[in-house]
């Protein structure tokens, strides 16, 4: 187990030294900086003080080692906007987007779970094919499209709820509800499948014949089986969270890092964009982390290929 | 002799439309080992599985089961689920899947421990350790941590019967106990078949493809083919002198060790049973096909005590041994090497 977790932490940290250099790359060749920032009418010698102030003339090889020592310093740099921390700026927009992602995950596990296993086993009746149905849209709308949608409805018709900004909890239930539906929709299908195939394993017979009965084959027996490709997918929708936030924070006019990310993004502010890129990469090389350490606590098999050293 | 332990009545099962058993009457006594050997898809499976009503829920199932006063065709849930494993206990064909993969073997048992003989905490522990030496795996104490991919083929399949015999069933039904494993461990999984079958003096039906593996290891043995019986007589009488030509086929498809000879296929393949051909099913594939076989489906009728067959030629054919095979006192097949 321990060398199991061991490799893994190896690989998270490789991912997260990758997708560093990664974010350099592309933005030392989306643009210049300097002429963004001060516009394209700047007197040269202003963009070249610019340049020389942030160390933007010097050998790019020599910026990424400097850049890359300064991270393992957690040194993420300065905002070239407003001169204040990359981390500090970031950091105070964390909490507002923690208040979307982790209602909207809640949310999507207590849609999307258990009405796959439900659906699963009441396969062909109409909650099933509702189902079904509904994640096939829940995949296929957009979430921008499903924000728009929902503001129509609640905000524009209904009146009930207020269409952005962040002024009370009223103002959090339509991003949720954005972020959280099509997972929930995902996951449920996907639920769905992978209850069914565990339900026509022979160890489910096997519990059957033994005696037990059907609520107990279910709980004991196929959930934990199930479970297990379910996982992954749930890691897989923690990170999509954080890409949706973007969106929606754009759309609810939420001030969380999604919102942060466009803005920076947009004036090329570089600091601020590699913190916030460094922070996604994180929280989802965290999340598979969470995915793998948990396989091995619901599969004895993975378990016991890591002793073998597999 | 009291009446049988287990009674099956016209048990016809089909899928979505298409009938997978068609009419199957069986009678098991207290302690005696039944044999049910076919091909595939011949249902005697089916048969066994419809009976404990472990069929998807899409399976059509008619005709009675009786065990003792119940009919477990009918019987409310609860109580199948208390003779399941309590009366009747099942093992199945390919033991690796057949176990929870993600459940230690001591939490797979200890539910059938809990469920039928009520026992909790440490006497689990001593009981399951206690079967587990009983179908012969060293170190059971340690073995009831272990999950079934830690085990070999045929330890898992000791720990299916172990779990099966936790209920102290009076039927043990085992459905194709050795087709996946290995020939060796074969042997010694019948060979604990029948030692358990002596000390706890329960029923057995032994379910195989192989005459073989039936012969040596049941006092009856009953021949099925596309969904019903054509003949059921004592082990010995059966092989030594068989009348349906269905069994004379499958003997003579039997290898032997003790004097090699050129094994006799049966042409064709089993029907399909949307598509079955009239009068006997077998006809089509029978060298000794007469106009007779195309009218009525032959009946299953009692030749002599203990002798059933389903042929309409029955009384006139004497079958004789495939011509490249040996005299019929080494006909025998010898399965134990």
């Amino acid at each position: 187990m321990i060398r199991y977790i061991a490799s893994r932490l190896l690989r998270a940290a490789l991912t997260i030294a990758l997708v560093v250099t990664f974010a350099f790359i592309v933005l030392r060749l989306s643009g210049d900086p300097a002429t963004i920032i001060l516009g394209p009418e700047a007197p040269p010698e202003a963009i070249e003080a610019f340049r020389h102030n942030w160390g933007l003339d010097r050998p790019v090889l020599v910026q990424y080692f400097d850049y890359f020592r300064a991270i393992l310093r957690g040194d993420l740099g300065i905002s070239m906007r407003d001169g204040r921390s990359a981390i500090e700026l970031v950091g105070e927009r964390i909490p507002a987007t923690l208040a979307l992602t982790i209602p909207a995950l809640f949310l999507q596990l207590a849609i999307g779970i258990p009405a796959g296993v439900y659906a699963a086993l009441h396969q062909g009746t109409a909650f099933d094919r509702t189902v079904m149905v509904s994640a096939v849209f829940g995949f296929a709308i957009p979430s921008f499209v499903l924000a728009l949608a929902l503001v129509l409805v609640f905000s524009v018709k209904l009146g009930w709820l207020p269409s952005g900004g962040r002024d009370s909890w009223m103002h959090a239930i339509l991003p949720i509800l954005t972020l959280g539906l099509g997972g929930a929709a995902a996951l449920a299908r996907f639920t769905r499948s992978a209850m069914l195939e565990v339900l026509g394993r022979p160890f489910i017979r096997t519990a059957s014949a033994k005696g037990l009965p059907w609520a107990a084959v279910v709980r004991g027996h196929a959930l934990p089986n199930a479970a297990i490709p379910t996982v992954t997918l749930v890691g897989f929708l923690v990170g999509s969270l954080i890409a949706g936030a973007v969106v929606v924070e754009s759309v609810f006019s939420w001030p969380g890092v999604g919102r942060l990310l466009v803005v920076a993004v947009s004036n090329r502010d570089l600091a601020v964009v590699q913190c916030l890129l460094l922070l996604v990469a994180a929280s989802m090389v965290t999340s598979n982390l969470i995915v793998d350490f948990l396989y091995g606590v619901l599969d004895p098999r993975l378990r016991q290929g890591a002793r073998a050293g597999a | 002799m009291a009446g049988p332990l287990i009674r099956i009545e016209g048990l016809r099962v089909a899928f979505d439309g298409a009938p997978a058993v068609r009419g199957v009457d069986f009678a098991i006594h207290r302690g005696e080992a039944l044999g049910i050997v076919g091909e595939s898809g011949s249902g005697k499976s089916v048969t066994w599985l419809a009976a404990l009503r472990l069929l998807p829920e899409k399976a059509v199932v008619e005709g009675r089961v009786s065990l003792d006063d119940d009919n477990l065709l009918e019987a409310p849930i609860e109580r199948m689920e208390h003779l399941r494993g309590g009366r009747i206990g099942m093992i199945f064909q390919d033991p690796a899947s057949a176990l929870n993969p993600v459940l230690t073997i001591r939490r797979q048992m200890a539910e059938a421990l809990a469920l039928h003989r009520g026992l909790s905490g440490k006497s689990i522990d001593a009981e399951a350790r206690r079967l587990l030496d009983l179908v012969g795996i060293p170190d059971a104490a340690g073995r009831l941590k272990s999950y079934p991919h830690e085990m070999s083929g045929g330890q898992n399949q000791r720990v299916m019967i172990a779990m099966a015999l936790a209920g102290n069933p009076d039927l043990l039904i085992a459905d194709e106990p050795t087709t996946a494993l290995d020939v060796t461990i074969q042997a010694q999984i019948l060979d604990l078949l029948q030692l358990v079958r002596r000390e706890t003096d329960m029923a057995l039906v032994l379910i195989s493809h192989d005459l073989g593996v039936v012969a040596e290891n049941c006092d009856r043995v009953a021949v099925m083919y596309a969904g019903r019986v054509v003949e059921e007589a004592p082990a010995r009488t059966l092989f030594e002198a068989p009348r349906h030509p269905y069994t004379r086929g499958l003997i003579d498809a039997l290898p032997t060790l003790d004097a090699p000879r050129r094994l006799v296929a049966i042409p064709g393949v089993v029907p399909d049973p949307r598509r079955m051909p009239p009068g006997c099913a077998f006809s089509p594939r029978c060298a000794h096909a007469a106009p007779a076989c195309l009218g009525a489906v032959p009946e299953l009728r009692r030749l002599e005590p203990g002798r059933r067959i389903a042929c309409a030629r029955a009384a006139e054919l004497d079958l004789q041994p495939a011509a490249t095979a040996l005299p019929a006192e080494t006909a025998r097949p010898e399965v134990r090497a």
